[in-house]
């Protein structure tokens, strides 16, 4: 089991409804967010072009948030979901450093936090709370092994990219192009 | 082509616009760190050599600095502590995999180490110390006998600690600034040169202090090589690393970092301790100051640039 996301940037209009639905879903403080929108904007116009992504955790393979922390909060879960104990993590700061995406975060409350991949609507058979939510279905979630899974699926018909390949992470969020 | 990058909906403390997560606590924690380092390892080098006579503010009165630093060190570093009530959880497991667990666990071995070395020397430096309980005293004897297998203990973690405070950054690769295997000596040798500076402030030996600043001009002529190949692997390395030299070489941190680390900390010192070697007068402590205040500088520029340095956005 490996779970995975596919994002379609053609079709994603960056309406940060799964902004939104995550902080409702997550009870995310106020100010904060475990996903996000980038709107890269590429040459002047009129030649310009601009892409689309709804970002969040990329549930690395490799995970250097997991490597580095020095009590084992940060932790990997079945599907390769990394996830963080409160009760263990002491707020040092370290996984956020070593996160290339920028995925983690200091709740107020005083340890780290980050996105789940829902795991809690997992158990319960449903799709996670941004991928429900997103009104142009751009997102895809699903298990990477199952050659019929939604993920699965959109990655076998299209051009996909990850970002940052070059920082090692192996990361698990997939940009359709 | 231009290209420009928005990030909605986002604005979270300490990671927007840019990654500022560690503050003061951490240069300092780890300026403290490598001075005790240094100062340790000087301090078991020469007793091993058997110099404990000649050597008198190394073995002797200079240790009395380290749990003083590293007590002050470890506050910083419970400061920086976001949650800071679970922080025993460092010492419920071993992590082999975080640099920050090696270093918890180095502390934990190196802090009361140096208590008991600096508890031996007590009597001998405060000569109407009284340790009151017999078994004190036994104690004491018990560690004079053995301050040999200290000695090699204290040179063997002082080197852990003395790289840890490197390598604490160079394990992340999402830093580019730090992402580089150089940082763990380059570090050690610049806290190895800190401590020999407060040593050498300390010593009233002129035999002493000349011993040292010799060492002292060998390990700035390291640091200093270090330095440059550091560099030199930044330009020769992908784009990231390109632009995070280029924060030193034209950037932001210019100025600070080539007057206060590179002029002021180990040139500036190096050419006073060649002068007082050649027989000029110069008081002492001007070039240890210098390069006390040059060594917490590279550390604070080192922290606060490298979480600028980034792959995304």
């Amino acid at each position: 089991m490996r779970y995975a996301m596919a994002i379609d940037t053609k079709k994603c209009v960056g309406c940060s409804d799964c902004v939104v639905a995550c902080q409702t879903e997550n009870n995310v403080p106020h100010g904060y967010c475990r996903d996000w929108i980038v709107e890269n904007v590429v040459g002047s116009y009129p030649n310009v072009e601009i892409e689309l992504r709804s970002e969040r955790c990329n549930h690395c393979d490799n995970s250097p948030c997991v490597r580095c922390c020095p009590t084992g909060a940060s932790h990997i879960v079945e599907g390769g979901i990394v996830k963080v104990t409160h009760s263990e993590c002491i707020g040092c700061g370290a996984c956020i450093q070593s996160c290339p995406y920028d995925a983690r975060y200091s709740h107020p409350d005083g340890y780290v936090d980050k996105c789940t991949f829902c795991d809690h609507r997992l158990a319960l058979g449903q799709d996670p709370a941004c991928v429900e939510v997103c009104p142009t279905s751009c997102l895809y979630f699903g298990d990477l092994e199952d050659p019929n899974s939604e993920v699965a699926k959109a990655l076998k018909n299209r051009n996909w990219k990850v970002l940052a390949p070059e920082a090692g992470t192996k990361p698990q969020l997939y940009f359709l192009t | 082509m231009k290209e420009e990058l928005f990030v909605s909906g986002r604005n979270i403390p300490y990671i927007d616009p840019y990654l500022n997560i560690w503050h003061w606590e951490i240069p300092v924690y780890l300026f403290l760190g490598g001075l005790a380092a240094g100062i340790m390892f000087f301090a078991g080098y020469f007793t091993i050599m058997r110099k404990e006579k000649e050597m008198q503010a190394t073995v002797k009165y200079a240790p009395f600095l380290v749990p003083v630093a590293l007590v002050l060190g470890l506050i910083a570093l419970f400061l920086d502590l976001k949650h800071q009530l679970y922080f025993w959880r460092l010492y419920t497991t071993i992590r082999l995999e975080s640099p920050m667990s090696w270093g918890a666990w180095t502390l934990m071995l190196i802090t009361p180490l140096s208590m008991v070395w600096v508890a031996s020397y007590t009597r001998e430096v405060f000569s109407r110390w009284d340790w009151k309980f017999k078994i004190l005293y036994q104690l004491e004897e018990l560690i004079i006998k053995n301050r040999k297998s200290l000695a090699w203990a204290m040179m063997f973690l002082a080197v852990i600690l003395g790289v840890y405070t490197g390598i604490l950054l160079s394990a992340f690769n999402a830093r580019p600034l730090w992402n580089t295997s150089i940082l763990g000596p380059l570090f050690l040798v610049s806290g190895l040169s800190t401590g020999l500076a407060t040593i050498i402030w300390m010593s009233k030996s002129k035999y002493e202090r000349k011993v040292l600043s010799r060492l002292d001009l060998m390990l700035i002529g390291v640091e200093l090589f270090l330095i440059i190949h550091l560099f030199m692997g930044f330009l020769a390395a992908s784009e990231v690393q390109i632009e995070a030299a280029q924060l030193f070489l034209g950037g932001e941190f210019t100025v600070v970092f080539w007057v206060f680390v590179i002029i002021l900390g180990l040139i500036f010192p190096a050419i006073m301790e060649i002068l007082e070697l050649r027989g000029f007068h110069i008081p002492i402590w001007i070039p240890s100051l210098l390069i006390l205040i040059g060594g917490f500088v590279f550390r604070y520029v080192m922290v606060e640039a490298g979480q600028i340095t980034r792959y995304l956005y």
